[in-house]
């Protein structure tokens, strides 16, 4: 009978097993990625790449360290765009801001969070590249700063308001201004929740290709002035892994696997530092 | 002592105000560039840019209409692909999976969306599209082969590639999207129904689900967003060359691969400001997309994060 206690029963078991299958496929190209960045990358990380500049076609060996550095100076910059913007807006949607003003602020935010990072890299080459007529590493930081904007300044908001409204008005009934209040008392009670939400932002940055392609442009030297182009370790796995020789493709691979582990560790970092009630919200 | 408002307190509140407003000022500033960037194009191509197919740099021809298309096509087959597995596996971490293992997939789905979209490009080059080229593609052709879609030769590199590896970047969000709403379903719709002697799954299926309905919708259109324009990965194996074909193995373009590969050489003006309008145009569509996903999702009455997962 098809309405049987068994038939459904049966039905919900079949149901469960077809949901985890599902969960099974979703994470399976993790692994996938991972397993052959393993096999592929570990290979070719060797003392060499963390300390050579690339070298030319043809020559075997050579490194990334420019593209390493070169990271590290745009997500600098970045941060200087990213993170004052991002944490004190998170401040004012946290603990100014109105009902109405804040949820149109966030639904703001939230959809600027979904500019495809290419579209940035087109904003900022018009705003920067064109106007100074040279690629600069400014410019790839701008880029990364303003995806940072939105990030940061939505989880500040978060971690704010987890602070309770207990330690604002003891504050407040001591006599200290309002903004002393916030940011010694709020903010300094949420510093871990805010350095985390930073250090997310940063990690999601790293990774990103598009937005560099035409405003950091990627170099294979070292650059010593930032208004001139900057390699960057995305960049730089990109043109390995477009490249027609098998030398820069096993780069590409140590490359990939370099930067893969890093943001995992940021992320596994944070979330390990931060406590559960902080960790939820991110 | 300082006065409960005084001047550093209104200093500091505007200050503030002043940082959130950015997020305004930023979403004029990007429509502004793109106008600007591209007015001269809108200008000299008017409606045609976007309805005609002709790509040729060299005469000066400018046709978005293959990459719209391109664009359009990649996003559905990744649509396709990773809908129907998201909301399952949502579905599982929510109401079916034991407690124990949730935790723990919920951490690889989002160490999935921590990958970066060029490394999994890379992987795409290397790995995905040889074993495609040489397992599945074929045998779709074989069975499929008497329609448009499967027929014609194999490259590897093709619109269906393109279509996959935008199905892994935007499975991580749809998932965790759709599992946020599933949990802000309240638990007195899933009481009642067990009540009624309902099983697991018709508790899922009948209290659960069709109450979700409309946040679901917002996570896959927000999923769509992500899709429209995703770049480097799409860039890597999509095969990139301006035509319009039915067959699926055939390769394509999109809007934002475009960009990604001829921006630094356009060499002249009207190139430039002919890939600014694409820019234009691929703006456009994905603040209607996420538009409209935010809506959906915030008249959920629920506390979606659109940033949990990028």
């Amino acid at each position: 009978m098809k309405n049987s206690h068994f038939w459904r029963k049966t039905k919900s078991a079949l149901a469960s097993a077809a949901s985890f299958v599902c969960a099974l496929l979703v994470i399976a190209p993790l692994a996938l990625v991972f397993l052959h960045l393993l096999r592929s990358g570990a290979s070719a990380v060797n003392w060499s790449f963390f300390t050579e500049l690339p070298k030319p076609v043809g020559v075997a060996g050579g490194g990334m360290v420019n593209a390493i550095a070169g990271s590290f100076e745009l997500l600098g910059l970045a941060a200087l765009v990213g993170v004052p913007v991002g944490v004190f807006g998170g401040v004012y949607l946290a603990e100014y801001g109105t009902v109405r003003g804040n949820w149109l602020l966030r639904f703001v935010a939230d959809v600027l969070n979904g500019v495809p990072s290419i579209i940035w890299g087109v904003v900022v080459y018009g705003l920067v590249v064109l106007r100074f007529k040279s690629f600069s590493a400014y410019a790839g930081g701008l880029a990364l700063g303003f995806i940072m904007i939105p990030l940061i300044m939505r989880t500040t908001e978060e971690v704010l308001l987890l602070v309770p409204a207990g330690y604002r008005e003891a504050s407040l009934a001591l006599g200290i201004s309002r903004w002393k209040t916030i940011v010694h008392i709020v903010m300094k009670t949420a510093l871990k929740g805010i350095v985390t939400a930073i250090l997310l932002a940063l990690a999601r940055v790293a990774g990103e290709t598009a937005p560099l392609l035409f405003t950091a442009f990627g170099n294979r030297f070292w650059n010593h002035d930032l208004s001139e182009p900057i390699a960057a370790l995305p960049l730089q796995i990109f043109s390995y892994a477009i490249s027609p020789y098998d030398d820069w493709h096993r780069q590409a691979w140590a490359g990939a696997l370099v930067l893969v582990v890093t943001i995992f560790f940021v992320n596994i970092l944070v979330r390990f530092l931060t406590r559960e009630r902080v960790a939820r919200v991110l | 002592m300082a006065p409960p408002s005084g001047l550093g307190d209104k200093v500091f509140k505007w200050f503030t105000l002043a940082m959130a407003l950015a997020v305004v000022a930023l979403v004029f500033l990007v429509g502004w560039q793109l106008a600007r960037g591209s007015s001269l194009a809108i200008r000299r191509f008017g409606f045609h840019f976007l309805a005609t197919s002709t790509w040729d740099p060299v005469a000066e021809q400018f046709g978005a209409l293959p990459f719209i298309y391109g664009t359009a096509i990649s996003s559905l087959i990744a649509l396709i692909i990773s809908v129907p597995l998201s909301i399952a596996t949502a579905v599982y971490l929510t109401e079916l999976a034991p407690l124990w293992i949730r935790q723990p997939i919920v951490s690889l789905i989002e160490m999935l969306a921590a990958i970066p979209s060029v490394i999994l490009g890379l992987w795409g080059i290397f790995v995905m599209i040889p074993w495609l080229r040489d397992h599945p593609f074929p045998f779709l052709k074989k069975i499929f082969g008497w329609t448009p879609f499967f027929s014609g030769p194999i490259y590897g590199v093709s619109m269906l590639a393109g279509g996959i590896i935008i199905a892994v970047m935007i499975l991580p969000i749809i998932t965790s999207v759709s599992r946020e709403i599933l949990r802000s379903v309240p638990n007195l719709q899933r009481e009642a129904a067990y009540a009624l002697g309902a099983t697991r799954w018709e508790v899922t299926r009948i209290a659960v689900l069709s109450y979700a309905k409309k946040g679901l919708f917002g996570a896959v259109i927000l999923g769509l967003g992500r899709a429209l324009g995703e770049t480097m990965a799409v860039t890597m194996v999509i095969g990139n060359t301006p035509q319009i074909r039915a067959s699926l193995f055939a390769p394509g373009y999109t809007l934002a691969s475009v960009i990604a590969n001829e921006f630094t050489e356009a060499t002249t003006d009207v190139y430039l400001q002919a890939l600014f309008e694409i820019g234009l145009v691929l703006f456009g569509i994905t603040i209607l997309a996420n538009l409209l996903a935010q809506l959906l999702l915030k008249t959920m009455g629920s506390t979606i994060k659109s940033g949990a997962v990028q």
